[in-house]
C-alpha cells in the first residue's frame, strides 16, 4: 500500500481572471496532521474544494491509496471517507444536533427513521473522543464551539478517515482551541489523517507534523514541522520577513474623544441586559481594547455605540457632541468609522462590485456624486487607489463581485474603506479575524498609525495575542460589565484570562462568593 | 459586457425551447396544419402594418408593468400587486379624462400618482411592521379591482352615472366605461400621424413613452446615488443600515416607484381610445404578465422593452392560429414560454458554466465569443444587460471567507 493516503498531483484550477491553483501537489500521509498554510486568497480553500468534489480541477489527478480516483461531488468524497468541516458551518439551525449529524446518512428501515440506533452511535462517538454535545439541543441554541463539535461528529458518524478542517479555530475561544488540538491528536493516534487549513502559525507548530505552503496559487514547498520555525514558515507564506511584535512608540494620550457613561443595552435574547452600566473613555492618540470571551456584551455595546441598535440608558459623547440618539450617518459625519464584526452582514453588500463597496460610506459625498448622479470615473479612480494601497486581491479588480472575493480580501477592503475616512474614532471589531500573518501585521500597523496620528481607536478583540500587543489600555468585559482595566505591559495572559472567565473582578469581590458556593457544596 | 451577452442568450434560449414545445403541441393535435400555422404565428406580427401596430400598442403597458416588477426585484422586493396598481392607475386616468375632462398628459400623471399610492401601502406595511409585501400586494390587487368596479358603476354627478356611456349617449351598456372618443377626445393619447402610417387606430405614441420611461429607470438604477441606495437596501438591508442609509424609507419609495410604473401602464392602455374599462370579475392579467416580462428580462429595465415586445408579438401572432386550433392553444404556448422564462436564470447559470469551461479548455476568449454571437434572432444592444438579474451572480472564485 502506498505511503500516502491521499495525493493531489499537479492540480490546476482556473477561475475567470485568476489561476486559483497552479500546478499544486499535496501528499497526505496516513495518521498525520498536515497543515495547509497560505495567505488569504492563496488557493487553500479552492484546493480543498477540489478534493471534496465541490470544484473540478482542469488539470492534475487525485489518488487515494495510490489509485487514481475521480471526485465529482461531495458524495463521491464521502464514499472515499473524506470529510470536511467548513469554515462556515453547514448546519440546519432549527434541527437538533442528532438530526444534523445523521442528515444525509439517515439510518432507516423501510423508510422509517431509526433514530435510537443513530443516537447510540453518536453518544458512543462523543464519549470516545471527548466531544461533549447534547443530541437533543437545537443548533441555534448552542455555542459556536459546540456547533463545531457537531460538524466533527458528522464526519466521524460517516466513518471518515481523512478529515479536512477549514480554518477551524477562527471562531473558537482560546480554551476551545486547546481542546480542538487535543481532539486532533487523538484522531491521528487512531490512524485518521487530518488536513488542517489555517494561517495561525502557533497552531501549526503545536499540532501539525508537516506543512505545505501555498502562495498566490502556487506551490512553495512542504516542510517537516520538527525542522522548521515560525519565522521560516511565515517567510515561505508571505515571501518576506514578517514582524510579529507590534512596534509602538510611547505616546501621551490627548483629549477625550469618546466618553461612554453608564450605557445599558437590553438583550434581544433574554430579559437581562446585554450591556450593564458600562462607562469608560477613549482619548486621542490611544488604542483601547475591549477584551473578553465572545458573547459577553461586546457586540451589543458596539451596536449601541455605532447606532445600529438603541440603548436603554446612558450617554455617549463623541468629541463633545451627545451622540446617544444620533443617526448612523451623522455619527459617521462626526468622525466615527466602524469595522464591523460580521463582514457579510454589515460590512459589505456582497452582490455589489468591489468599487461599489469601497464607496459604501462616502458615495454621497461631493467627490463621488454630482446632483445625485454617481461620478463613476471618480469611483473607479478611488477604488483603484485603495486597491493598490492596501493590496486587495481579486479576480477582476474594481468590478469584481464582492461575493466572489476571498474572506481575507473582503476584510482588507472594509478596513481600507473605514481607515480612509480618516476618522477621529475608529471602532474596530475583530479586525484581524480570518486574516493571515502578513495581513494581520498590516492591520496592526494601520491601527497604530491611527493612534500615532492622534486619533482614538477602540479595538474589540477576542485574540489574546492581539489584546496583549496592540492596545495602550485593556478593558475586560464579562457578562456585560467591565470587570477590569489593565496596562498591557503590566499584566500577564493568565491574569487576563481569569478576568475574562469571570473568576476575578476589580470592582467587586467575586472570589468570596465562589468560595462560599464551594463551601456549601462540601 | 460578456455577462450581458450571456443574460440575453439565456432569455433567447428559453424562448426557443418554449416555441419548440408549442410546435410539438400543435403537431400532436393536428399534424398536417401544424407547420404552416406555426409559421403564420411567428410571422403574423410583422405580416401587415395594423398587426404590427397592435404589437406595439399592447407592448407599451406590458413594458410598464414589467418595469414595475423589475424595479421592485432590483431593490429586493417582489411586487405582485402590479395588477391592482395597473387597475387603479387606469381608473384614475379614466376618471380624470371622463369626469374632470383633463388632457391626456394630466390623466397619465394621475395614473402615475394613483399607482404610486397603491404601491405605498404594501411598502409601508413592509417597512413598519415587516409584513411580507407579497401578501399585502395580493390583497391590494383585489381591493383595487373591487373598488374600481364599485366606483365605475356607482359614481354619480348631478344624478347621472358619469363613468358609464349613458352619461353621453343613450345606451343600455352598464358594464364598461364610456368611450373616450365622445366623452373627451382630448384625453386620447396623441397618434401623431402614426395611425395613418400604420393604418391602424391602435397606433399612438405610448410605446415611445414607455421606452423613454424604461431608459430613465435604467439611469436611475445604475447611475444615481438614489438607485445605489435602493439596490444596496435590496441586496443587504443590514449593510445599508450600517452605511447610514434609511432602509425603511427606501422600501416605501421602491414600492411607490414600482406602483407608479404599473399605474402609468394602466393609463397608457386605456387612454389609447380603443378600449373601455370592462367591469372585471378577475384580476387583469396585464399586471401578472409584467412578472413574465421582468423575469425574461432578468429585471433589466432595458431588457423589459425587448421582452415586452416579444410577449406582445407572440400574443398577436397567436390569434392567427384560429380557427384551425382552439383559442386555448395559444394561451398554452404563451404560458409555456412565460413559464420557461422563469428558468432564464437557471439557463444563465448553465450557460456561464458551459462558456467558462469552454474558455479555460482552449484558454482563448475569442473562441467562446462567436458561439454566443452566432445565436439568432433578437439583437439587443450591448448595454442592454450590463448588470445582473435579481438573484446572485454565479461565479464563486476563491471562497476563503
Amino acid at each position: 500500500m502506498s505511503e500516502y493516503v491521499i495525493e493531489m498531483l499537479n492540480i490546476t484550477k482556473v477561475f475567470p481572471g485568476i489561476k486559483a491553483n497552479d500546478n499544486i501537489t499535496l501528499q497526505l500521509k496516513r495518521g498525520e496532521v498536515h497543515a495547509l498554510l497560505g495567505e488569504n486568497g492563496a488557493g487553500k480553500s479552492t484546493l480543498m474544494s477540489v478534493l471534496f468534489g465541490l470544484y473540478q480541477a482542469e488539470e492534475g489527478v487525485i489518488k487515494k491509496d495510490g489509485e487514481v480516483v475521480h471526485i465529482n461531488n461531495p458524495n463521491d468524497a464521502n464514499a472515499l471517507h473524506i470529510g470536511m468541516v467548513h469554515q462556515h458551518f453547514k448546519l440546519v439551525e432549527i434541527f437538533s444536533v442528532l438530526d444534523n449529524i445523521i442528515l444525509g446518512a439517515e439510518p432507516n428501515k423501510l423508510g422509517f427513521l431509526q433514530k435510537a440506533e443513530a443516537r447510540k452511535k453518536v453518544v458512543a462517538l462523543s464519549e470516545k473522543y471527548g466531544l461533549q454535545v447534547d443530541p437533543d439541543a437545537k443548533i441555534e441554541d448552542i455555542s459556536v464551539g459546540m456547533q463545531q463539535r457537531v460538524e466533527i461528529l458528522k464526519m466521524l458518524y460517516r466513518d471518515n478517515e481523512i478529515l479536512i478542517f477549514d480554518e477551524p479555530t477562527a471562531v473558537l475561544t482560546p480554551q476551545e482551541i486547546d481542546e480542538l488540538m487535543e481532539i486532533m491528536r487523538n484522531f491521528t493516534k487512531e490512524g485518521k489523517s487530518i488536513l488542517f487549513i489555517t494561517h495561525k502559525l502557533n497552531e501549526i507548530m503545536a499540532v501539525a507534523d508537516r506543512c505545505t505552503v501555498l502562495r498566490k496559487g502556487k506551490y512553495i514547498g512542504t516542510v517537516d514541522i520538527k525542522n522548521t520555525t515560525k519565522e521560516e514558515l511565515s517567510r515561505m507564506m508571505v515571501g518576506r520577513d514578517v514582524q510579529f511584535e507590534v512596534e509602538k512608540k510611547p505616546q501621551q494620550p490627548g483629549d477625550v474623544v469618546l466618553d461612554v457613561q453608564n450605557v445599558t443595552v437590553p438583550s434581544k435574547l433574554h430579559s437581562n441586559n446585554a450591556v450593564k452600566d458600562v462607562s469608560f473613555q477613549v482619548r486621542a492618540g490611544e488604542i483601547v481594547c475591549l477584551a473578553g470571551i465572545e458573547g459577553n456584551g461586546q457586540t451589543q455595546f458596539v451596536y449601541a455605540l455605532t447606532g445600529l441598535d438603541k440603548m436603554s440608558h446612558g450617554k455617549i459623547t463623541l468629541l463633545g457632541h451627545d451622540i446617544s440618539k444620533m443617526k448612523i450617518r451623522d455619527r459617521s459625519k462626526l468622525g466615527m468609522a466602524h469595522i464591523p464584526e460580521d463582514r457579510h452582514k454589515h460590512g459589505l453588500v456582497l452582490d455589489f462590485s468591489l468599487e461599489q463597496n469601497l464607496v459604501l460610506q462616502r458615495y454621497w459625498q461631493p467627490e463621488f456624486q454630482k446632483a445625485g448622479f454617481i461620478r463613476s470615473g471618480e469611483v473607479r479612480k478611488y477604488a483603484e487607489k485603495l486597491i493598490a494601497k492596501n493590496d486587495i486581491r481579486s479576480g477582476q479588480g474594481p468590478i469584481t463581485t464582492a461575493r466572489s472575493m476571498s474572506g481575507g480580501n473582503q476584510q482588507k477592503a472594509i478596513i481600507a474603506r473605514e481607515i480612509d475616512k480618516n476618522p477621529e474614532l475608529l471602532v474596530a471589531v475583530q479586525p484581524t479575524r480570518g486574516l493571515d500573518v502578513g495581513a494581520i501585521e498590516s492591520v496592526h500597523k494601520q491601527l497604530v498609525a491611527q493612534r500615532d496620528a492622534g486619533k482614538a481607536v477602540l479595538l474589540v478583540s477576542l485574540e489574546l495575542e492581539e489584546v496583549m500587543s496592540v492596545p495602550d489600555r485593556i478593558l475586560v468585559m464579562y457578562e456585560g460589565e467591565i470587570v477590569g482595566e489593565f496596562n498591557p505591559k503590566e499584566v500577564t495572559v493568565e491574569e487576563l484570562g481569569l478576568y475574562m472567565a469571570g473568576a476575578k473582578n476589580m470592582y467587586r469581590d467575586v472570589g468570596a462568593k465562589a468560595e462560599e458556593k464551594e463551601g456549601n457544596n462540601a | 459586457m460578456k455577462k450581458g451577452m450571456i443574460s440575453v442568450l439565456a432569455s433567447v434560449i428559453s424562448i426557443l425551447i418554449g416555441l419548440l414545445f408549442g410546435l410539438l403541441l400543435l403537431l400532436a393535435v393536428n399534424s398536417s396544419q401544424a407547420f404552416p400555422k406555426f409559421g403564420e404565428m411567428l410571422t403574423a406580427g410583422v405580416s401587415e402594418m395594423p398587426k404590427l401596430a397592435k404589437v406595439l400598442y399592447q407592448a407599451a403597458p406590458l413594458i410598464m408593468t414589467g418595469l414595475a416588477v423589475a424595479f421592485a426585484f432590483k431593490t429586493g422586493l417582489f411586487n405582485i400587486g402590479a395588477s391592482g396598481q395597473y387597475t387603479v392607475g387606469a381608473f384614475c386616468a379614466l376618471f380624470c379624462a371622463i369626469v374632470l375632462r383633463m388632457p391626456w398628459w394630466a390623466c397619465l400623471i394621475a395614473a402615475f400618482i394613483a399607482g404610486a399610492i397603491w404601491g405605498f401601502f404594501p411598502g409601508l406595511f413592509k417597512a413598519l411592521f415587516n409584513v411580507n409585501e407579497v401578501i399585502t400586494s395580493i390583497m391590494f390587487n383585489w381591493i383595487g379591482m373591487m373598488a374600481v368596479n364599485l366606483l365605475c358603476m356607482n359614481l354619480k354627478q348631478g344624478g347621472k352615472l358619469v363613468m358609464l356611456p349613458i352619461a353621453w349617449v343613450p345606451s343600455p351598456i352598464k358594464d364598461r366605461t364610456a368611450d373616450l372618443s365622445y366623452a373627451n377626445a382630448e384625453a386620447i393619447i396623441p397618434r401623431a400621424g402614426l395611425d395613418k402610417l400604420f393604418n391602424s387606430n391602435y397606433m399612438n405614441i405610448s410605446i415611445f413613452l414607455a421606452i423613454v420611461v424604461a431608459l430613465i429607470l435604467w439611469v436611475v438604477l445604475n447611475r444615481t446615488t438614489f438607485g445605489y441606495e435602493l439596490k444596496a437596501c435590496g441586496f443587504n438591508k443590514n449593510a445599508s443600515t450600517y452605511a447610514g442609509i434609511n432602509a425603511k424609507r427606501n422600501i416605501v419609495l421602491s414600492m411607490m416607484i414600482s406602483g407608479a410604473m404599473a399605474g402609468l401602464g394602466g393609463g397608457l392602455y386605456y387612454l389609447a381610445g380603443t378600449a373601455s374599462y370592462n367591469i372585471q370579475k378577475v384580476l387583469l392579467p396585464m399586471g401578472f404578465n409584467g412578472i413574465s416580462v421582468a423575469l425574461l428580462a432578468m429585471s433589466n429595465p432595458i431588457g423589459c422593452i425587448f421582452s415586452a415586445l416579444f410577449i406582445s408579438y407572440i400574443q398577436v401572432g397567436g390569434e392567427s392560429l384560429q380557427p384551425v386550433f382552439a383559442k386555448e392553444m395559444i394561451d398554452i404556448i404563451i404560458a409555456v414560454i412565460i413559464y420557461l422564462s422563469a428558468f432564464a436564470l437557471l439557463t444563465k447559470t448553465i450557460l456561464s458554466k458551459f462558456i467558462r469551461t469552454d474558455k479555460s479548455n482552449v484558454n482563448d476568449e475569442s473562441k467562446a465569443a462567436p458561439a454566443t454571437a452566432a445565436e439568432p434572432p433578437k439583437a439587443v444592444p450591448e448595454e442592454a444587460a450590463p448588470t445582473d438579474g435579481p438573484a446572485k451572480s454565479e461565479e464563486k472564485e476563491d471562497e476563503e471567507k
